[in-house]
């Protein structure tokens, strides 16, 4: 085997994915980890921000879709503010989501996973986010009942939570997401 | 009234973060500043959109520019940090990228408009002269951190807002109107954001951070631009006292409160009834000083 061969490899195919999904090349990274020292959440990560990178550049598929890192992160855009390179980290960390969810992967993080679907389902049904709702959404997902029940019980006592949704907009959003659903699935077809 | 903004509330305006509505609208009023809130406009789609579709979170958006642009306004206002980094960044993947602004015109269903500014209230505020004029209150006794959190600045290529790790636009423009805001070195550091409806463990840490931090720099208030800021200091502030046993009783303002304040607004028009963390001694103490000083 020559030099040639060794160091000349193509990517992997989950940074292929990632580049499709986020328009980021991980493979510009060069592990500085200026990500993983900002990051205010990488310390209840199991994998830095810079490991995960390194992970997706590697190939290792099963670490990077199982991997709580991108469910932890909080989108506050540090890393992506930080980068020399100018990879949108918070970026990656979205289309590590996009990627296992669509892969069909447990999220290591159930009720990160269920906060984006009930939120999501509010605002496709509502047109505006309608809090109460959401939350009600939550809880039946998560079975989590008792959470912060004390809290939003003086939210509303406060005038912080409504009580009955605006629903303005609700056409328009049910339309938007439709038409997002429809152009995705073809694309993956495609 | 000539400046004229097409407002975009968003929704946590409309319901946790109402405050924030009503005294960035008693702001305007006072300082002649015309604002049109934007008709039919919908959720941004926030954290949880982006998390999941890029499309969808740069559609969503898109269809309130639309809105506003139909009304025949060219320059938004968005107060909540979140969703004007929602609305400034689709404008910009739109521009550095043509076949994602025709996804997400096909998305929308109708073409994009092509000259939209979305601007933060800290900008509109800040261009208007003769703020120092109008001072009509004096609050001695507040020594203010600003707490801009991440979505203001961050990320500064999409954002182009102030310096990104240390910005001065709160402080300036509060410091104009006569109250004390102090140097510190957490005006950007995450407060958790959305984990706290799943993470409230995360929440509560980096909040104490904040906290902590505010304290030891002498602050007695904190001074923010973001209503899950103000929900995860405001509201969960008594959960970190309890599970890191201690004590802050630290206020927290959106910056409009203080400006507010500072106008003349009267006090029951700013919502300040609706915190959690009481505001009533800090500002007695306040009018005191200023009877006292008179």
């Amino acid at each position: 085997m020559t030099e040639s061969t060794l160091t000349i490899t193509s990517q992997s195919q989950l940074a292929d994915a990632v580049f499709r999904e986020s328009g980021q090349n991980v493979n510009l990274c060069y592990q500085c980890r200026k990500c993983a020292a900002g990051c205010p959440v990488s310390y209840a990560m199991d994998y830095r921000p810079a490991q995960l990178i390194h992970a997706i550049r590697l190939g290792a598929d099963d670490l990077v879709l199982n991997s709580k890192t991108p469910w932890l992160c909080a989108s506050c855009e540090t890393c992506t503010t930080r980068c020399p390179q100018e990879v949108d980290v918070a970026k990656v960390m979205d289309a590590v989501k996009i990627i296992a969810v669509r892969e069909g992967v447990k999220p290591p993080i159930p009720e990160v996973a269920s906060f984006y679907r009930a939120a999501l389902a509010n605002i496709k049904k509502c047109g505006r986010m309608y809090e109460l709702g959401m939350i009600v959404g939550l809880k039946l997902r998560t079975f989590d009942f008792f959470k912060d029940a004390g809290l939003g019980m003086k939210m509303f006592r406060k005038g912080k939570l409504k009580m009955i949704p605006s629903l303005t907009g609700a056409r328009t959003t049910w339309k938007i997401f439709r038409r997002v659903k429809r152009f995705e699935r073809k694309n993956q077809t495609t | 009234m000539n400046t004229r903004y097409a407002y975009y509330p968003g929704c946590s305006l409309h319901s946790t973060g109402s405050e924030y509505d009503v005294s960035f609208k008693a702001v305007c009023d006072k300082l002649g500043i015309g604002i049109q809130e934007i008709k039919g406009w919908i959720c941004c789609g926030t954290s949880p959109a982006h998390c999941t579709s890029r499309l969808l979170s740069l559609a969503l958006p898109y269809e309130n520019l639309c809105l506003a642009e139909k009304m025949g306004m060219t320059d938004v206002v968005a107060p909540c940090a979140a969703c004007f980094a929602r609305l400034r960044t689709a404008i910009h993947e739109a521009n550095e990228d043509p076949e994602i602004a025709g996804q997400i015109s096909e998305a929308l269903g109708k073409p994009l408009p092509k000259s939209v500014n979305v601007l933060s209230p800290l900008e509109i505020f800040s261009n208007g002269s003769g703020l120092e004029a109008a001072v009509a209150r004096q609050l001695p006794e507040l020594k203010v951190v600003c707490y801009y959190g991440c979505l203001l600045t961050r990320p500064s290529k999409v954002m182009q807002f102030d310096e990104c790790e240390y910005p001065m636009a709160m402080d300036e423009l509060l410091r104009s109107v006569g109250i004390t805001t102090l140097e510190w070195s957490y005006k950007t550091d995450c407060c958790g954001g959305a984990l706290a409806m799943t993470r409230t463990d995360v929440v509560l840490k980096l909040t104490r951070d904040i906290f902590e931090e505010a304290k030891t720099v002498g602050a007695n208030a904190i001074a923010v631009g973001c209503p899950l800021c103000h929900v995860n200091l405001d509201t969960r502030q008594e959960e970190v006292e309890q599970e890191y046993d201690v004590q802050y009783g630290l206020p927290i303002f959106y910056f409009t409160q203080l400006m507010g304040l500072a106008l003349g607004v009267p006090t029951d028009k700013l919502g300040l009834h609706k915190h959690f963390v009481s505001t009533d001694e800090l500002l007695r103490s306040s009018s005191k000083g200023q009877l006292a000083a008179g």
